[in-house]
């Protein structure tokens, strides 16, 4: 362990701004890119669900006339 | 070769492949990302020079690195895509480019907040930052090609070809702004010698460029298979694997 | 598809056919000079009048309204011919795409690179340019500007199918003009400080060699994938 304290962790010898500036952006854009792409992925799979749910309401609906 | 690769040109083998590949690529991004920032933040000793603020170089490298490296295999799989006439490597194509561009921006806001404490300034135009800025435009250019096509076939051929035409201007462009910086300014800049560093600072470097290089793989193989999903997503298999949970 | 005529005869026709369109809509020709002369004159209202000032920059700023006033026309060189569907006929028939592509392309070239190198002398004085920059900066203009139609051909070729494609189409192609940028300001640059710029006057031959040749191939596919 480089420092004697959290504090001293947390100023990073003065430079402690620019240190974490750069690693919480890049922690934010890190995790943006990944909730965005998780996020698309469960979009996409519940609109083929609701896409599925509606042809088999259709499907329904046709037999009910038809009878 | 061709008889063990070809299945995977099919889109279903392929969504599959990203399936068994990326608890492998998920387990090592975590491990090395908190092996790495750990490592890097706290136990790394500090530079003589620079001090502690030279901790931003193991974030900002490997993005550097990786915003190059993103680029590259994307044009790899451009080029793959347009002469084999593979889909699923132009969907590749398009899963790539936003975490390059990604990478891209944390290789520019890092250098930014490294400049400022070392170089006195936010922006200079160091050749180093100006040609990943235009890395960061040409980015930007295969993507909004790409969304600005209404037939999505369409768009990943166009995005292909610009993505070529990229990779080709790329060492161009490159060293011109290097040749261009050096005639304008002079050497004022001391660059980080990387080749001298220390086995200690060499370590953690290292594994976060691992952690980098498994997060493009992550976000690649994440993205892929949406556009699997989204290209297929008339086709039973795709029925299947939704209603089956 | 039969062959009926020689490749020469193929790339006459076509070049021919797009400067009598050119010239019978005379804007444009005329419209790209104007607005090179326009952002010309805006740097000096912009940054001052201080002569000094203006000829230091001027090598500078007549390159970005030579780039900006060859965007201009980029968007037409495939648009008309798209709309009408003889781009299609030109992909149809059995000549080889690419030679008609960089017969458009050098028409293109003819009628917005070639005017503005004829008129930069002009453009020159309104700078206060060095008599002795002029050659400089003429070399640099009529090797530079082909390859700016053969680059930005690249974009337009992109984006011809596209509805609103202007705009894109500066954001694809102004990235990849960085390199003649550089290379023909520093020219002009390193011929103000009287030693020779023949090394910058090469590569930049070099680029237009190498884009005379590739740039042809990746437009037809771009146009193949546009029309398609």
């Amino acid at each position: 362990m480089q420092f004697e304290s959290f504090s001293d962790f947390i100023s990073m010898g003065g430079y402690g701004f620019y240190v974490w500036l750069s690693f919480g952006s890049c922690a934010l854009v890190l995790s943006s890119v990944l909730i965005s792409s998780l996020f698309d992925g469960k979009r996409l799979k519940q609109q083929v669900r609701l896409q599925i749910e509606r042809e088999a309401r259709i499907k329904k609906a046709q037999q009910e006339q038809a009878v | 070769m061709w008889k063990w690769l070809h299945p995977y040109a099919k889109a279903e083998r392929a969504y599959q492949l990203c399936n068994t590949l990326l608890p492998y690529f998920t387990v090592i991004t975590v491990v090395c990302l908190v092996v790495g920032w750990v490592w890097g933040l706290a136990y790394a000793p500090a530079d003589y020079q620079q001090k502690d603020s030279y901790r931003i170089i193991f974030i900002h490298v490997p993005s550097a690195i990786l915003s190059m490296g993103a680029y590259s295999s994307m044009a790899i799989a451009a080029i793959i895509a347009l002469v084999w006439q593979i889909r699923n490597a132009e969907l590749a194509v398009i899963a790539i480019a936003p975490v390059g561009a990604a990478m891209t921006a944390i290789a520019l806001i890092t250098g930014a907040a490294w400049g400022k404490p070392m170089w006195g300034a936010w922006w200079v135009w160091d050749a180093r930052l100006t040609s990943e800025l235009i890395l960061l435009f040409l980015y930007f250019g295969v993507l909004s090609l790409y969304h600005a096509f209404e037939d999505k076939k369409s768009a990943g051929r166009a995005a292909c070809i610009l993505a070529i035409v990229g990779v080709i201007n790329l060492p161009i462009i490159h060293f011109s702004v290097e040749w261009w910086n050096t005639l304008h300014q002079g050497a004022t800049i001391t660059k980080f010698d990387t080749s001298a560093i220390d086995a200690s600072m060499l370590w953690p470097l290292l594994i976060n460029i691992a952690a980098f290089a498994g997060f493009v793989g992550v976000i690649t193989l994440i993205r892929l298979k949406n556009e699997i999903l989204q290209c297929e997503k008339h086709r039973p298999w795709v029925r299947d694997l939704v209603s089956r949970g | 598809m039969k062959i009926s005529h020689s490749y020469w005869q193929l790339f006459y026709a076509v070049y021919k056919k797009d400067l009598t369109l050119a010239f019978r809509q005379r804007a444009e020709i005329v419209n790209p000079l104007l607005f090179f002369l326009i952002v010309i004159t805006l740097f000096p209202l912009a940054i001052g009048p201080e002569p000094a000032l203006l000829a230091r920059m001027a090598p500078g700023i007549i390159w970005v309204a030579a780039l900006l006033s060859t965007m201009l026309g980029l968007d037409k060189v495939f648009r008309d011919d798209f709309n009408d569907g003889s781009l299609e006929q030109l992909i149809a028939s059995a000549y080889p795409l690419p030679l008609s592509v960089l017969a458009k392309v050098l028409a293109h070239w003819t009628t917005t690179g070639l005017p503005m190198v004829l008129m930069a002398p002009v453009f020159a004085l309104l700078m206060n340019l060095d008599s002795q920059l002029l050659s400089a900066m003429l070399l640099t203009l009529l090797i530079g500007t082909p390859l700016l139609s053969f680059i930005g051909a690249i974009g337009a070729a992109l984006t011809v199918g596209l509805q609103k494609g202007g705009i894109l189409m500066s954001l694809l192609v102004l990235p990849l003009y960085i390199p003649v940028l550089i290379f023909a300001t520093s020219a002009i640059d390193t011929s103000s400080m009287s030693l020779a710029y023949g090394g910058q006057l090469a590569i930049l031959g070099a680029m237009l060699a190498v884009a005379a040749v590739m740039a042809p191939l990746a437009i037809s596919s771009a146009l193949k994938v546009s029309v398609s």
